[in-house]
């Protein structure tokens, strides 16, 4: 790509590998060799040295609620977070009214970079059953004093997820959108179209890949997040993550966390699987 | 019709503004609360008493501050002595499999981490690196590195190559070339970097759970154990101190992310 002809590069191809090389090293030793580790010892019986499936049977007589909860509230967050995202950058691109249309552009950005931890405890107070959430429904009429009740639970999680990873996917989506042909939602506008029939026929179906990447990688993400469980949620069903700290800081039980690891890898490339089978489907090129 | 629609779309956009600020403001009310029993709806008395127990010179919450900077500031100079070699390589080198090069290090965002880095403390305690600054900066430089190596391959991409051929054809040697063209003009590229690096390791959370217990306890994880402790007030004030930088990136990243270095971003 960037070839040039006359003056090919300004380092030479062995000058560019020992460069590059520290960042591969450190990848190398801090992401692949724990990766590998994670892979192999969820096969690993620590109490008789031996190899096996044992990890999982106990992971699974032991977690399976939490698996399936895991895999309901993930899918639930990316879910709303899907469709929210479209609908801001949606509104972005087709929007008319040019007060909302700022606004909208200076709101909807501000968790973007606010991390988990910090959403987690911004929602402990404010979905609580005395926070501010519920005190202002009840002040205006909205609910009853005794119809409030407290959002810390799967719902509380789902809040977060979504609050938080929105911005990002949305400010992805908006941005793929705001660099389509607009001469082809011009065509459709003339003739008759409403906007959201040209959002879901027409942009949505072009900014596709960009949305199903931001999905997946909020997806990884939200897998991932240990603070956020442990914070809104202190009861039974609950996520892995918290399972899988609470077997290694209990029980020092490597084996059971990397076999609940390995459900999670597995969860994981079940999504980029089904991505990737889409993508050829459609004869189009995945990301 | 019309007057329908304009108060549709402003009942929506207050609605939005509710979800996103309702929470700040709760954490905002929180933070100077003095007294706030169950069922007020608003705390009996305000102070800043807990302000001051927070920024108390030789009290918890100030060592952790210091300790997430200082863990911050060794994780932006980690993360740039390998990511500016990295995208320089990656950027303006002559690299066999450049997509795959650029592929690999996007493969950490590719795997939920909390598995990699529960074993990654077992692998550092081997070593003696947990509950050490070296190893809670190991664990946040590996966090950050697919950010700081692509920007940094994005803003040596956009260098303007005319520009070092006219520093070289007047005689100037390789090296002279890219100190004082090549890196001048990818600074500001590298400096969103290494301010990106740095906001991720100031909110790193899980790593650090992991890595650097017991001994090293950041902003996130005092968070953490004030909040699970019940204690909102120092909950809320750390939560605050964490949020002020990230709406202030959020707010200014385009300024220090030029759409021209953006654009090369990941190509």
């Amino acid at each position: 790509m960037y070839a040039c002809k006359k003056d090919p590069h300004m380092l030479s191809r062995r000058a560019s590998l020992y460069l590059v090389a520290p960042a591969i090293l450190l990848l190398g030793l801090l992401f692949l060799y724990p990766l590998g580790f994670s892979l192999l010892w969820s096969f690993r019986d620590e109490e008789t040295g031996g190899w096996g499936l044992q990890n999982f049977i106990k992971a699974f007589s032991l977690y399976s609620n939490d698996i399936l909860f895991t895999l309901i509230i993930v899918t639930l967050s990316t879910t709303v977070i899907g469709l929210l995202s479209v609908a801001i950058g949606g509104y972005l691109t087709l929007g008319e009214n040019r007060v909302a249309l700022a606004l909208l552009r200076w709101l909807y950005r501000w968790p973007l970079f606010i991390p988990f931890v910090v959403a987690a405890q911004l929602m402990r107070t404010f979905l609580a059953k005395n926070g501010m959430m519920n005190n202002i429904f009840v002040s205006t009429g909205l609910l009853e004093p005794l119809q409030a009740a407290s959002f810390l639970d799967w719902r509380g999680i789902v809040i977060t997820f979504v609050w938080k990873q929105t911005p990002f996917v949305a400010l992805l989506v908006a941005g793929a959108m705001a660099s389509l042909d607009r001469s082809t939602i011009e065509a459709a506008r003339n003739l008759g179209a409403g906007r959201l029939r040209i959002l879901v026929g027409i942009v949505v179906p072009q900014v596709g890949t960009t949305l199903v990447v931001g999905l997946i990688l909020s997806y990884v993400v939200m897998m991932s997040v240990l603070s956020v469980p442990l914070m809104l949620n202190a009861q039974t069903p609950t996520m892995m993550t918290v399972d899988m700290a609470w077997r290694i800081n209990a029980y020092s039980d490597y084996g059971v966390a990397n076999a609940l690891g390995f459900v999670s890898y597995a969860m994981t490339a079940v999504i980029a699987w089904f991505y990737l089978r889409q993508g050829v489907r459609e004869g189009g090129k995945p990301a | 019709m019309n007057l329908l629609r304009t108060c549709l779309t402003g009942a929506l956009l207050a609605l939005l503004a509710f979800a996103i600020f309702g929470p700040i403001t709760n954490m905002l009310v929180w933070s100077v609360a003095e007294t706030w029993y169950y069922p007020a709806k608003l705390p009996q008395s305000y102070g800043f008493s807990f302000w001051e127990r927070v920024f108390r010179p030789q009290g918890n919450a100030m060592e952790s501050l210091v300790n997430s900077v200082v863990i911050a500031v060794l994780t932006v100079i980690a993360s740039l002595a390998v990511a500016i070699p990295a995208g320089l390589a990656l950027g303006r080198g002559s690299l066999p499999w450049r997509s795959l090069f650029l592929l690999i290090f996007l493969l950490p965002q590719a795997f939920p981490s909390i598995a990699v880095h529960m074993n990654i403390a077992r692998i550092f305690y081997g070593f003696g690196l947990n509950g050490t600054f070296l190893g809670v900066v190991l664990v946040h430089t590996i966090q950050g590195l697919v950010f700081s190596v692509w920007i940094a391959t994005a803003a040596f991409s956009a260098v303007d190559r005319e520009l070092e051929e006219a520093a070289a054809n007047m005689g100037a040697s390789p090296f002279t070339v890219f100190r004082s063209v090549t890196l001048p003009l990818a600074l500001p590229g590298l400096m969103a970097s290494a301010i990106f690096v740095f906001l991720i390791s100031l909110d790193e959370f899980t790593g650090t759970f992991f890595v650097g217990v017991p001994d090293i306890t950041t902003m996130p994880l005092l968070l953490f154990t004030a909040s699970m402790e019940g204690n909102y007030q120092i909950a809320s004030i750390t939560a605050l101190i964490l949020l002020v930088p990230s709406v202030g990136f959020m707010l200014f990243i385009e300024r220090f992310l030029k759409s021209d270095v953006l654009a090369k971003l990941g190509s």
